[in-house]
């Protein structure tokens, strides 16, 4: 049984179609990224796949429940960490887990856990309002895995944040995937999908114009698939990627002259802009 | 029932840290105990400002408060967070009402002992008193319901507020007004606190006036349940 498991969803508002058939599987384990731009279905989608929005048609199931009629029970099955998906400002940060370990009846040891992976141990007295920007989103991600969900639905979770607390919570992240976590990540951030993806699905005016690994989409749009030589000089050279340059190589490497090597494929940023004409960080 | 307790417990942690909200529970009583002690005026009613104080209590503070944080917790999202976490919508409304009723209920026992009410006096005061804070309260949870926003929540509230809070007292000076003021639930409260006060019998219309105000209250709560829901 797929732990994500999307099939043709088709979603309008009025008479725009926002989302055009999408299906998108993804098995327990595995972090799936969703990348777009704004406007282009994601939170659309995600709000479909929690159950927070009726599709128009299509079906959803997560880890066998029916997210289209979606028990209650569901819910302690996942966790979500979203923008619209508030904490209290007032409370600290431990009575904003307590009162989430209350409803999940929890013990209370595992809040002082997942305090402390997130590192927010010592800020267990703090007003949430008192917290940075970075350990609000900690806190968010906490209270998305109190309750140990098998699958994790994760909204531009470091959108606006220091690249400190954003590798922060790509470890964190890992770790989630280690331990059997699915986890289903929106963003329009590529190096972010790049790095914690397994597979990534890029949707375009509500549809999906491509999906697969990072790498191997990068491959696949690599129409010079030559090596780009940059010298001790300064000077960039650039090689068909083939056996005849081995020799202009060899020459170059035994001189010393290579600062560094790298492929001419593309990232994914470029793959989405050859595919749709438009920019991932576009609004 | 379990999580309705949490969302109690959840609220009064919350509520004991928004002073704006606090002020609500206590404005009145403490109002009435300074003025109660502090204003010696020959014929004046006994114990007049405790009615009066009472009525504002009502008209105000379940209302005020119950419409404030529905309307902040749907406005930061919160709300949201708790549904998706498995409170269903009536064990939220169960808990955030409990808080709000119990939390008032505490004004009305002080106003209840500066009343010098004793016995089943005392336990009428609080009756009378519960039925027009549960009145409040159905319309505070319908505005709050409805509104997008704590600013539109505010500005539909405001006035709905001065007119249960403040009506009451304005009927005291103005025949016609007071008339109007019949219609209005809590110008019954106020009836009714004045009877028990002089000791005669409840009016039937006052009684009257206040079901059907708890009908229309928990019918015009439940339609817009029905038309927003709490999400």
């Amino acid at each position: 049984m797929e732990a994500i498991e999307i099939k043709d969803i088709r979603h309008h508002f009025g008479e725009k179609e926002v989302l055009k058939g999408i299906t998108l599987s993804a098995q327990k384990g595995e972090i799936i990224g969703l990348l777009g731009p704004s406007g282009a279905g994601k939170t659309t989608l995600i709000k479909i796949i929690t159950g927070q929005l009726i599709p128009s048609e299509g079906s959803v199931f997560l880890s066998g429940y029916d997210m289209i009629r979606p028990e209650r029970d569901v819910y302690r099955e996942i966790g979500m960490m979203m923008d619209d998906f508030g904490i209290y400002e007032r409370l600290t940060c431990y009575d904003n887990l307590k009162l989430y370990a209350d409803i999940y009846q929890i013990h209370e040891g595992r809040i002082r856990e997942v305090l402390e992976w997130v590192d927010l141990y010592e800020a267990r007295r703090c007003p949430a309002q008192k917290l940075s920007k970075g350990m609000q989103g900690r806190l968010k991600l906490a209270r998305a895995v109190l309750h140990h969900p098998n699958i994790l639905f994760l909204d531009e979770p470091t959108s606006g944040l220091d690249p400190a607390t954003t590798r922060r919570i790509h470890d964190l992240i890992h770790q989630m995937q280690q331990e059997g976590t699915t986890v289903f990540l929106t963003t329009h951030n590529m190096a972010e999908a790049e790095k914690l993806c397994k597979h990534i699905a890029l949707l375009h005016e509500g549809s999906i114009v491509e999906y697969g690994e990072p790498k191997e989409i990068c491959r696949r749009y690599n129409h010079q698939n030559k090596l780009r030589l940059l010298l001790n000089d300064g000077t960039v050279v650039t090689l068909p990627n083939t056996g005849e340059s081995a020799e202009q190589m060899k020459a170059y490497l035994s001189n010393g002259q290579i600062e560094t090597i790298h492929s001419t494929e593309p990232d994914l940023e470029s793959v989405f802009m050859e595919l749709t004409g438009r920019s991932l960080q576009d609004d | 029932m379990k999580n309705a307790a949490t969302i109690y417990r959840k609220q009064v942690k919350d509520t004991g840290k928004n002073i704006a909200l606090l002020i609500q529970f206590v404005m009145f009583p403490m109002m009435a105990i300074v003025m109660e002690n502090a204003i010696q005026v020959d014929n004046l009613p006994e114990h007049f400002f405790v009615g009066m104080f009472a009525v504002m209590h009502i008209g105000m503070a379940p209302l005020n408060v119950t419409t404030a944080i529905i309307a902040e917790e749907k406005e930061k999202n919160t709300l949201r967070g708790l549904l998706f976490g498995g409170v269903t919508p009536l064990a939220y409304l169960a808990g955030i009402g409990g808080y709000v009723f119990s939390a008032c209920m505490i004004g009305a026992v002080v106003f209840a002992l500066l009343g010098g009410y004793h016995g089943i006096e005392f336990v009428l005061f609080l009756l009378i008193m519960a039925a027009g804070i549960m009145v409040s309260m159905f319309f505070g949870a319908m505005i709050g319901i409805s509104s997008k926003s704590q600013i539109a929540a505010a500005s539909v509230m405001t006035p709905v507020m001065m007119v249960f809070a403040f009506l009451p007292m304005i009927a005291m000076f103005n025949e016609t007004i007071a008339k109007v003021a019949d219609f209005v639930y809590s110008q019954q409260i106020q009836l009714l606190l004045n009877d028990l006060a002089s000791r005669t019998a409840p009016e039937p219309k006052s009684l009257a006036v206040l079901a059907l105000s708890a009908l229309i209250a928990a019918g015009m709560f439940g339609w817009s349940y029905r038309r927003c829901g709490l999400n």
